[in-house]
């Protein structure tokens, strides 16, 4: 009777709060699935300079895009975990079968996904564009962009992993599906920076980069969990 | 009289309407393409800019049409076969997807052939070139998608909630790519009337109505392939004289 009457009480924003907290301790009890993401990174734009020579004046220009290219890739590799363990353990299953409402609980785990796997990576940011010579202003524009776009890099990079849940080869896949559609992220959240380092405002690129989000927000979660329906049927 | 609109929805008759329509379609496709290629070549006149090089266009511009119509025409059945559930959309779907990859394929070559006189160079960063890759990969993300689910069902409704997806997308990648960059040529053909020759506009058109009717025979010819596969163990198939000889 109490826990009939406790599911009763719990509202959406209860249920959101409760998935997202179970995903960040699941995801502390396994600290080196996060660290890997993040050291990959931190590798991928290190090894830039190594591949087209240590011209300040080049990398300085090419910061912006490697920081992004590196970050939409090192999203791609944690995707393929975001529903697998659940898939693998039967528990996704039972949140499909939960009366709450699906795409409010994939919303709970985007959300604890980007950050656990996003947030590290605007984190690290700012200290790989040092090394990039990247002057403080762009930087600056650098983390808005990146803080405002890499939760729809998880949000769309979401559908891919519910449509690709639990088959062979799913991770190259799930990279074939998602980054095309993520470039539009890409260009606007570089072209802020281009904007700033021009003298020019960077706040239309950035307002792009907020619709898209507010855009992704909307849909992104009432379609995955159409895919998971899909995939688990 | 009520006309049943659903009789050519299941894939009993409609294999047998495809077999009949291919040939009409295949053959026209092909006298189109003669009368339009004879006219692109021999009759209209060499551009007093581009000179010779310009007659790419006769297949250039019809494949990039296709390539981005034929996109929406598979995500609208896609979309059918997932609402309605029916069969035969989702099997369209899939026998579209070859042949829109095919087209944007081609646009692109002739793109890079016509860029090489013309630009000095065989790939430009510009927004139109781009999202035509763009809209390839995207044709390749469905193929690669529906090919690596084995159970044809979830396959059908998983890669069509991925074109639905991805021509939710098209417009927003179409618009960003353009204001990232731009250098190519605008539009030849407006609304408010053209720079362009008459025969020149003409083997165009004839050449676009030819690829056009290509696409529709062979995505017929795959489809009749698509529900041989899928429906292999009815008994219908069993019964075709095509299959029992």
């Amino acid at each position: 009777m109490m826990v009939a009457t406790g599911m009763k009480k719990s509202s959406m924003l209860d249920l959101l709060v409760l998935v997202i907290r179970r995903d960040l301790v699941l995801a502390m009890r396994r600290r080196a699935d996060v660290l890997t993401t993040l050291i990959f990174f931190v590798m991928v734009v290190s090894l830039f300079p190594l591949g087209v020579g240590p011209e300040m004046n080049m990398l300085r220009k090419m910061a912006a895009g490697v920081l992004w290219v590196a970050a939409l890739l090192s999203s791609m590799l944690s995707l393929g975990r975001l529903f697998s363990a659940d898939y693998l353990d039967g528990t996704l299953e039972q949140m499909m079968l939960a009366p709450q409402s699906l795409s409010m609980l994939v919303l709970g785990k985007m959300a604890a996904h980007w950050m656990v796997s996003g947030l590290p990576l605007v984190l690290m940011a700012p200290v790989l564009g040092l090394q990039f010579d990247m002057p403080v202003q762009a930087l600056g524009v650098l983390i808005i962009g990146l803080l405002l776009g890499t939760p729809v890099l998880s949000m769309v990079g979401a559908i891919g992993a519910a449509l690709t849940l639990g088959l062979r080869g799913g991770g190259v896949l799930l990279s074939l599906l998602v980054l095309p559609l993520c470039i539009p992220v890409l260009i606007f959240g570089t072209g802020a920076v281009e904007a700033v380092s021009t003298g020019l405002s960077a706040v239309s690129h950035l307002s792009l980069l907020g619709a898209l989000l507010v855009f992704a927000l909307v849909f992104t979660p009432w379609v995955t969990a159409q895919a998971l329906r899909i995939s688990m049927e | 009289m009520a006309i049943n609109w659903f009789k050519y929805s299941a894939p009993t008759t409609f294999y047998g309407l495809a077999g009949k329509l291919i040939p009409w379609f295949a053959i026209s496709s092909a006298i189109l393409f003669v009368v339009g290629l004879y006219i692109g070549f021999a009759v209209a006149p060499a551009d007093y800019q581009q000179g010779e090089f310009y007659r790419i266009i006769f297949i250039h511009v019809p494949s990039s049409i296709l390539s981005m119509f034929l996109y929406l025409v598979m995500a609208g059945y896609a979309a059918l076969g997932l609402i309605f559930n029916t069969r035969l959309s989702a099997m369209m779907a899939t026998a579209i997807a070859p042949t829109g990859a095919l087209f944007a394929f081609i646009s692109l070559w002739t793109g890079a052939l016509w860029g090489k006189p013309m630009w000095g160079a065989w790939w430009v960063w510009d927004a139109r070139l781009t999202s035509e890759l763009i809209l390839l990969f995207l044709y390749l993300g469905f193929i690669a998608l529906h090919a690596s689910i084995d159970d044809p069902r979830r396959a059908d409704r998983a890669s069509a909630l991925l074109a639905i997806v991805g021509s939710v997308n098209v417009p927003i990648i179409y618009f960003s790519v353009k204001w990232w960059n731009t250098l190519h040529q605008g539009s030849t053909i407006k609304f408010s009337g053209t720079s362009m020759h008459v025969a020149m506009q003409q083997a165009m058109f004839i050449t676009l109505a030819a690829c056009w009717l290509y696409a529709i025979a062979v995505v017929l010819a795959r489809v009749r392939s698509i529900i041989l596969e899928r429906e292999r163990n009815t008994t219908w198939i069993t019964e075709l004289p095509e299959v029992r000889s």
